[in-house]
């Protein structure tokens, strides 16, 4: 019963049914693992699958799906199953392979698909000497058996196709093994026996306890070593799950410089990191380590993984933007800090988060005469080199940016992209910063006009104005004063009531910007007139922040300007960044005004010791693949009697190549025992 | 005994769809002796473009393109040995090419000055002409088809041929004009997804003009350029609405030997994957009478159907691993379940299933005709569909 029951669980799982189901399971979570981003920080999955779905994904594992202990079961099955069915078929393997089949008899012969009868003309010892050299020079060993009235040969070649057939499968067990030594596993296991357990990322290297340390001398580990430029490394940061562990290293690596080459377009060219290895050998090494050109040392081969900021120092210009802070003040931090903020009574955090010295852009075409070309101009555009384009991308080096978060004391933190340099669109000069409430939405983008000389200050003064309450009668009565300057009743009433609009039209303006000021014209002006209303409280907003620069220009001692179509088109700028303004959602500019960059490289840190095994398998399975689908395994048996030579073939594939071989061979051999007996077989002309 | 270590097939009748039948080949040295004066010509004018070659332009060249150069001698000997049509097609190439290069004279501004370049011989433009050939020959196959026609069907197999010779040299010229942007940005063209897309489209009728020649029918034309025409049209419709065309210079990420082996030996792969199914979608017209009586035998059918496979999953198997060698290099592991690899990965399972099911199983027919066609849809989803519908690290072609 018991043997019965070992012997069925044997024939299962070295079938090949059960083979091919394995292979199907292994292939759908592939699947899955393709379809669903891998090893991602658990928030984003928690924010995709939403909180019902997210911890049953989490118990399968399909965050990690490669990792997952289901996979690995079923990889370990497959090994399993792949050594059960070498086992099963080692014996008839070598079993064919040896044997001939020289007791073959007459009677099954003639059964065989392949077979064809020749009368000799020889007898036949002669015929038996012509078969002989035949096979033999056609690459076959055979053995001959003698019988009572006939003699057989029996022939083959290519049984080195069966090796093909360990070569190959045993190749994917080594694989396998391979694998499975430089995957999760060996982790996994020194977590579970040696009481490790994974720590969060967020804390100092010397504050990581022990339970999370992995000792040197670990036999199997990738891991990301993040070294700023002048400082030493000598430990790796493993990821498991949604926490860390540290791995450390036999020696110290420091960075001496990080280097990235551009091509002219702007794409990378070159991503190097230039090292000094030292150990407690007193040795020290230096190396300079590549994408594609990585470098081992001490069983540890590194690589060049990537790169960040490695706490840059950043300038900072501060400009008040709610009322209350001051106009401009100056501070400073580096890249990975978080440094305190006051703007007036609100106190915040600022986390300078990134920082970049190259941005290349697409800035599209400056011009508008590049119409696409259409019809047969346009397909002529395709003709020629490879090396233009008839769109061509006007990819532009835009300077330096930086992120920063701006957290409330209620902890809630909005984001920033600043730019450092004005940006050009149009003829016109601008100062970028985009801001967004989350990670998964795009920046938006306030854009702060330069003056004709080129300064952003005048935006910042007629922000100050426009959005003064205490400011806003007098600069109403002056758009006013302006406008009607006759000495009347009339105009006096008509100043009264546009003084009146124009103060009005401040103070919505000042809450919501353009926004308020269409709910105002949506609420009370009747649908047909709105466009026009629309139009007068633009012509007012304008006169209004016109009257504003004035002011601004009087203060500084400056003559007024007559309005020309340059300044038209400042103004309207401007309107648009001080309505954009009201949802920047912070109370200060933060303008990046000098920087001292530090960059940091992270390299990858492996110790993979079922490599070898990995790449051995490898070349046995090209090596077994090649044997076995074109080392074609044949038998050819030529039974000779005094009448009658019988020749028959088999094969253990089916397939075209096979009537054909067959086929030569008949009538080589036929033309070979029609020879009268005289006449010897030449090789030359078979 | 390896089919590809035989010598060249004897002649072919036109309409004879079964698999040529030679003089017995016993003996090792006996193909070196049937060799004749115009092989060893052709293995002297080799060696000699070799030289060429490595005077002219080893001065782009690290030591592994040379050695690279030295070994395409001999694989390009047995081939042309073994494949007697590659001769003129290897000559075609390189003269055209070559003519292209002088017209150049060093500088790409020629491209549009130079009328023979601008329209006949610059990279775009030979590809352009290797597009509108491969349409023709396409039409020609299904003429020959439609009206059993010989005459039509041996245009499809001239016009394929000049598809190939023009596909060819555009990826000749295409890999000098890089060299003319920039030393620093010169390189093979086989990185990004146009490039690819050529490569594939040459390969697969390359594969294609042997397999006719090997069973001696031009029936299957029809099929085989059909799936070729589709690339083409990708391509097409790539280059215009994506300017895809263009030379990009090579991010850190590509620039390893690896790259130039793994490429071509991988579209090779996908080359035999395509023509399976598509012979495999002739083989089901055939079972169920549609076209039945121009088709070749359902046998020969399912014997091509099995050689592509083979010859696919073969080099397919290479191909996984040089790229696992070179994500151990690139990436610092051989294997990490990156979605290119994973799909690549579930390809070779695929294809190893459809072998154990016929060798082992015994399994034949429309069941494996309908996985053959099958097999090609997976095989688009990991070409193509990968870049479009997910992330990952390979970088080439994102669309
Ligand atoms: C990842 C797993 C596997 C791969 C990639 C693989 C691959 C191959 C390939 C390419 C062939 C050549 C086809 C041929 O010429 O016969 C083959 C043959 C064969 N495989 Fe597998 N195999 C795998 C697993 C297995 C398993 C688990 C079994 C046992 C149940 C098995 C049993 C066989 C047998 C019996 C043959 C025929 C050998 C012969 O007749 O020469 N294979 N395999």
């Amino acid at each position: 019963m018991q043997r019965g029951t070992a012997r069925a669980l044997f024939e299962l799982l070295s079938s090949m049914r059960f083979a091919i189901s394995l292979l199907t399971i292994l292939a759908i979570a592939s699947v899955v693992g393709t379809v669903v981003k891998q090893n991602e920080p658990f928030n984003a999955y928690l924010n995709q699958f939403g909180p019902f779905w997210f911890p049953v994904f989490e118990k399968l594992g399909i965050y990690s799906v490669y990792n997952a202990s289901w996979f690995l079961v079923i990889l370990a099955f497959l090994v399993v199953s792949t050594s059960l069915c070498i086992a099963r078929q080692t014996r008839p393997m070598l079993r064919e392979m040896r044997n001939f089949r020289e007791h073959a008899r007459e009677a099954s012969l003639r059964q065989f698909g392949h077979q064809a009868s020749i009368v000799p003309a020889s007898d036949v010892a002669t015929s038996l000497e012509r078969a002989r050299t035949y096979l033999a020079r056609a690459g076959f060993r055979f053995r001959a058996s003698e019988r009572k009235d006939h003699v057989l040969l029996a022939a083959k070649q290519g049984s080195a196709g069966r090796a093909g057939y360990f070569l190959a499968h045993g190749a994917i067990v080594l694989i396998c093994i391979g694998g499975l030594l430089d995957g999760d596993l060996p982790l996994k296991l020194q977590m579970a026996s040696g009481g490790k357990q994974a720590t969060s990322g967020n804390q100092l290297i010397a504050d990581i306890p022990a339970s999370a340390r992995l000792g040197a001398g670990n036999p199997s580990f990738r891991g990301n070593v993040f070294i700023p430029e002048g400082r030493s490394a000598s430990a790796a940061v493993l990821n498991v799950g949604d926490g860390i562990l540290l791995q450390e290293l036999p020696f110290t690596i420091s960075l001496k410089r990080f280097h990235i080459d551009h091509y002219e377009n702007g794409m990378p060219k070159r991503f190097a990191s230039d090292i000094l290895i030292t150990d407690d050998s007193g040795k020290a090494l230096e190396r300079t380590i590549e994408v594609n050109k990585p470098f081992e040392y001490r069983g540890i081969t590194l690589y060049q993984s990537s790169f960040e900021d490695g706490g840059s120092l950043l300038s900072l210009a501060v400009h008040g933007l709610a009322r209350g802070v001051p106009r401009l003040t100056a501070m400073q931090g580096a890249v990975g800090d978080t440094v305190p903020l006051h703007a007036g009574d609100a106190r915040y955090t600022l986390e300078l988060t990134q920082f970049r010295v190259f941005n290349v852009e697409d800035m599209g075409t400056g011009k508008n005469g590049d119409a696409p070309a259409s019809g047969m101009a346009r397909f002529e555009q395709h003709l020629g080199s490879g090396a233009k384009s008839p769109t061509q991308k006007n990819l532009r080096n835009i300077g330096p940016s930086y992120t920063f978060k701006l957290r409330d004391e209620a902890g809630q933190a909005r984001e920033f992209n600043n730019y450092m340099l004005p940006i050009e669109q149009q003829g016109r000069w601008y100062l970028y910063s985009g801001t967004r409430d989350s990670q998964a939405e795009a920046f938006r983008y306030m854009r702060i006009p330069l003056d004709a000389d080129g300064k952003a200050e005048t935006w910042f003064a007629l922000h100050d104005i426009v959005f003064d309450p205490a400011l806003r009668a007098e600069l109403a009565r002056r758009v006013a004063a302006r406008s009607a300057t006759g000495a009347s009743a009339a105009d006096s009433g008509m100043r009264d009531r546009l003084a009146q609009t124009v103060e009005h039209t401040l103070t919505l303006f000042a809450d919501r910007g353009y926004e308020s000021i269409g709910r105002f014209i949506e609420a009370t002006v009747p649908a047909a007139e709105r466009e026009r209303a629309a139009d007068v409280f633009v012509k007012i907003m304008q006169g209004a922040v016109w009257e504003a620069w004035l002011m601004t220009r009087e203060r500084a001692g400056q003559a007024a300007p007559a309005l020309d179509e340059n300044d038209a088109t400042y103004l309207r700028d401007s309107i648009a960044a001080l309505s954009d303004s009201l949802f920047y959602g912070a109370p200060v500019y933060l303008q990046l005004t000098a920087y001292d960059e530090r960059q940091a490289t992270v390299l990858q840190a492996t110790r993979s010791p079922g490599k070898a095994l990995v790449f051995l398998g490898s070349l046995l399975l090209v090596l077994g693949v090649f044997a076995m689908l074109y080392i074609r395994e044949r038998r050819l048996f030529v039974l000779i009697k005094a009448n009658e030579v019988l020749v028959a073939m088999s094969s253990n594939r089916k397939a075209i190549d096979v009537d054909e071989t067959f086929q030569r061979h008949v009538d080589a051999l036929r033309e070979l025992f029609a020879a009268p007996k005289t006449v010897q077989p030449d090789s030359r002309d078979a | 005994m390896m089919e590809l270590a035989r010598t060249s097939p004897s002649s072919h009748s036109g309409g004879d769809p079964t698999p040529s039948s030679r003089g017995a080949t016993p003996a090792s040295g006996d193909w070196l002796r049937r060799l004749g004066p115009g092989d060893w010509l052709y293995g002297a004018a080799l060696v000699l473009a070799a030289f060429f070659a490595l005077v002219q332009y080893g001065g782009s060249m690290d030591v592994y393109d040379k050695g690279i150069l030295l070994l395409h001698v001999p694989v390009l000997l047995a081939i042309g040995w073994y494949w007697k049509a590659f001769r003129p097609f290897l000559a075609a190439v390189a003269a055209v090419s070559l003519a292209s290069i002088a017209l150049y004279q060093g500088e790409l501004a020629r491209a549009d000055q130079s009328f023979l370049l601008k329209y006949l011989i610059s990279s775009q433009t030979a590809i352009m002409w290797m597009s509108a050939l491969i349409f023709m020959a396409t039409a020609a196959y299904w003429l020959g088809l439609a009206l059993r026609s010989d005459f039509a069907e041996k245009t499809g197999n001239v016009l394929t041929w000049a598809a190939v010779t023009m596909g060819t040299s555009g990826l000749f010229v295409r890999w000098y004009e890089s060299y003319l942007i920039g030393p620093d940005i010169g390189h093979i063209p086989i990185s990004n997804l146009y490039e690819v897309f050529v490569l594939f489209s040459l390969l697969t009728a390359l594969l294609y003009l042997y397999y006719e020649l090997r069973y001696g029918t031009r029936r299957l034309g029809a099929f085989v350029l059909t799936v070729i025409s589709a690339a083409v049209g990708f391509l097409l419709w790539y280059t215009f609405t994506r300017e895809a065309h263009q030379i990009q210079p090579l991010i850190p990420a590509l620039q390893s030997y690896w790259m130039k082996v793994h490429v071509p030996t991988n579209f090779i792969g996908y080359g035999a994957f395509a023509l399976s199914a598509m012979v495999g979608s002739a083989y089901l017209l055939a079972e169920r009478g549609v076209l039945a009586s121009r088709l070749p035998p359902l046998r020969v059918l399912e014997d091509v159907m099995y050689k592509s496979i083979a010859i696919g999953f073969a080099f397919f198997t290479i191909a996984t691993i040089l790229g696992a060698l070179w994500a151990a290099e690139a990436w610092g592991t051989y294997w990490q379940w990156d979605p290119k690899e994973t799909w690549a990965l579930i390809v070779w399972l695929n294809y190893a299933a459809w072998l154990h099911m016929r060798l082992t199983k015994g399994l034949r027919g429309s069941m494996l005709a309908w996985w053959a066609v099958v097999g090609l849809v997976v095989v688009t989803f990991a070409f193509l569909g990968v870049n479009m519908f997910l992330s990952g690290l390979h970088s080439y072609g994102s669309l």
